[in-house]
């Protein structure tokens, strides 16, 4: 049934922070005693961007924007402008409202700063049409570079656009493609990785599932300018609406004569097909990948020969990401010159980030290179929810490294993560907040690494799970100094010594956290606490003088180990408490830490 | 595809067809399906809008799916187009929303502002 009045209520963190949830209960309660929940729908709405008018009430139709609305004064409202439809003039904005500025102002923040290249048509498109793709110009530079351009042209005008690999370590596509191009052999091979196992990053299956013809329309490119006449787009078996969409996309292409035999009557033939991945890490090294392709265990081999010269089954191969064959496309239709003047120097484009983690906006945002992490976390990703402080970044997945604030105006692109001891990987961005512990986060990506190593080579097998032991170890409560310097050692003998990229870069996270949060280590080894309240064997939660006595962290205790009165400040016995945290999610006012207790009480 | 004309005109057609150029006051339904819309619950809604412009007898409407826009917190999202290139995004949208979005914003032409991302005009 349709409401015939929709009361909107700012749930902006802003106005949220001046109690419009209480507001919300009680226009519930008052809309209940009138019997008109039927008429009237009740909405958390998004922020209006008038916070220092807050709480605000806008009610619809008619669009009356109430500020500073209280508790006593829902009652009014209610009987006043629901019943009679009167406006309670009391309540209106006082200064003139700019109505361009109110309207989602926050969510347009989201876009403004985008530049979508590689998602051009995620989200825009019909990915199982064909006719959309090529609507959008789509298949047009294939088109052009069949048909205008020598194989040696498009390798050339690749290197001139300064695109570099979107997967991980950030090497030149068009220096790749040189490679590829001059290897001489009959058969040669395109292969895109689509094996995307980085924990939080998601922009290939975005890209797949969205707009699945910009990476056939690519790869058909890249074959003609290395001479290649097959390409294989390896995919995990985990992305079946991925796997469905390519399909479907594939058997459209080869309808239309845009892949198989003489396309554009150039002469020119390409095919694709799919292999699917059973979902190992390892995979997405592009050795363990082909080997995976060929059929062998996924394991990698050591490099070189480099695929370029020597790949799938023996031929020369040219292996790129999802990511930077998205970008192509849009290369050859607006020239390199205009790819080179987007982002920096040594980084030219754009670059896709999954964010996620402690963040309001989760999900995909594609920047120029460049852009502060400031700017795509604060403005872009609408900060940390829950008034939490942030505390770093982890970018790069299991390879990557954690960044902390200081060096969040720094401008992103791949060389300057790498020097901050992180690393691009393929741009998964999690953000964490005071509550996370960072030993505890360094653990969680090395447990990954450990299970994903494929074991062949001995500083990875072994040398990871050492680190997790001692990791395990110190979030036990059991952990010493000497095992700091013990874990820093293996980290850098693993980082030197290993076979591929997993377990050379398997370290960072621990690396990067010792380097930036060594006093959180020092915490767990040495005065046997958690700071965040996360590794539940040096986690000793008290409630500070901020309780305000709401009652909510005692209804939440799942073992009823809080006690206390109403508006007094409450307390917890440690002999109950599982430390299991329901507590302290559910303070409203962030009143519960976790604090080191004193010598002779600890356990 | 033989050259690039085919393309050409290919191109020119299908480009008629999402533009609703032939089409009198056109919208176009655009339902995000991306594996994050589709585990918000994309699918019954993508049906719902079916079933609600077939039940009111609307033809000046294309419902289509498409990947995903990005704002992964805010699925399922669907976008409504218009000829003139008014672009309403609506997110959070259930069956009860989608029919609402029917009933109000395409036959009644008003726009739902509570449920709105963002107007975005081209």
């Amino acid at each position: 049934m349709l409401s015939r009045m929709h009361i909107l209520i700012c749930g902006g963190k802003d106005c949220l922070s001046s109690h419009s949830k209480e507001l919300r209960d009680e226009f519930h309660l008052v809309l209940s005693e009138l019997n008109l929940l039927d008429e009237v729908r009740l909405v958390m709405a998004g922020c209006f961007g008038l916070c220092s008018q807050g709480p605000i009430v806008v009610m619809t139709p008619g669009e009356t924007f109430y500020s500073h609305v209280t508790v006593a004064d829902i009652r009014e409202i209610c009987e006043e402008h629901v019943v009679k439809g009167n406006i309670v003039e009391r309540l209106l904005i006082k200064e003139p409202i700019d109505k361009a500025k109110i309207k989602n102002y926050s969510q347009l923040k989201f876009y403004d700063r985008q530049r979508r290249i590689a998602l051009r048509n995620c989200g825009q498109i019909n990915p199982t049409d064909i006719n959309e793709y090529i609507a959008r110009d789509g298949y047009l530079a294939l088109g052009k570079v069949l048909s205008t351009m020598s194989p040696a042209e498009v390798v050339a005008e690749m290197k001139k656009s300064g695109l570099r690999g979107r997967g991980g370590a950030g090497f030149s596509t068009g220096q790749k493609w040189e490679f590829a191009a001059k290897s001489v052999d009959d058969v040669k091979y395109v292969i895109c990785n689509a094996d995307e196992g980085d924990p939080g990053a998601f922009m290939d299956r975005s890209v797949l599932e969205g707009d699945p013809h910009s990476v056939l329309e690519a790869m058909a490119i890249c074959g003609y300018g290395i001479g290649s006449h097959q390409g294989y787009i390896y995919v995990r078996a985990e992305y079946p609406i991925a796997v469905e969409r390519l399909n479907n996309a594939i058997k459209q292409a080869r309808e239309l004569r845009l892949l198989g035999k003489n396309i554009f009557s150039s002469g020119f033939a390409f095919d694709i097909e799919l292999r699917l991945g059973a979902g190992a890490f390892v995979c997405g090294e592009e050795t363990a990948l082909m080997a995976s392709i060929e059929g062998n265990r996924g394991m990698p081999r050591l490099k070189p020969p480099f695929p370029a010269v020597k790949g799938l089954w023996g031929h020369p191969t040219n292996v790129n990401n999802v990511e930077t064959f998205a970008n192509v496309p849009a290369i050859f239709l607006k020239g390199a010159d205009w790819f080179k003047a987007i982002g920096t120097e040594k980084s030219s484009g754009t670059k896709v980030f999954a964010l996620g983690g402690k963040i309001a906006n989760t999900g995909l945002v594609e920047i120029p290179m460049g852009t502060t992490l400031r700017e795509v976390i604060f403005d872009i990703g609408g900060g940390i929810p829950n008034h939490r402080k942030f505390k770093a970044v982890q970018t790069g997945g299991p390879s990557g490294g954690c960044i902390t604030e200081a060096a969040l105006d720094t401008p992103i692109d791949f060389d300057s993560l790498v020097a901050m001891g992180s690393m691009m990987g393929s741009g998964g961005m999690i953000v964490m907040d005071e509550d996370n512990c960072m030993v505890d986060v360094a653990r969680f990506y090395l447990d990954f690494t450990v299970d994903e190593s494929c074991g062949k080579c001995t500083p990875c097998r072994e040398g990871t799970r050492r680190m997790l032991d001692i990791l395990n170890k110190i979030c036990a409560g059991n952990g010493t100094l000497e095992d700091l310097d013990l874990l820093e050692s293996i980290a850098n003998m693993v980082k030197d010594s290993s076979l591929c990229a997993l377990g050379q870069s398997a370290p960072n996270p621990v690396l990067s956290t010792l380097t930036h949060f060594r006093d959180e280590y020092i915490a767990h080894v040495v005065d046997k606490v958690c700071p965040a309240g996360v590794c539940s064997n040096l986690t000793n939660y008290t409630i500070t003088d901020k309780c305000i006595g709401c009652t909510k962290c005692a209804k939440n205790c799942p073992v009823s180990a809080i006690s206390g009165t109403v508006k007094q400040q409450h307390v917890i016995d440690l002999s109950k408490c599982i430390r299991c945290g329901a507590c302290k999610k559910a303070c409203p006012v962030n009143a519960i830490s976790s604090k080191p207790l004193p010598k002779e009480e600890n356990k | 595809m033989k050259s690039l004309d085919d393309l050409q005109k290919l191109r020119d057609k299908a480009k008629r067809t999402m533009d609703m150029t032939d089409l009198v006051d056109g919208v176009r339904i655009q339902v995000g399906m991306g594996t994050c819309g589709i585990a918000a619950g994309a699918r019954p809604v993508l049906q719902k809008f079916i079933d609600e412009v077939a039940a009111h007898n609307l033809h000046n409407i294309i419902i289509t799916q498409v990947g995903c826009m990005g704002e992964c917190a805010f699925e399922p999202i669907v976008e409504i187009v218009e000829k003139d290139g008014t672009k309403t995004t609506y997110c959070k949208v259930g069956k009860r929303l989608a029919e609402e979005i029917v009933e109000e914003h395409l036959i009644n032409g008003n726009r739902l502002d509570a449920y709105m991302l963002s107007t975005i005009k081209r």
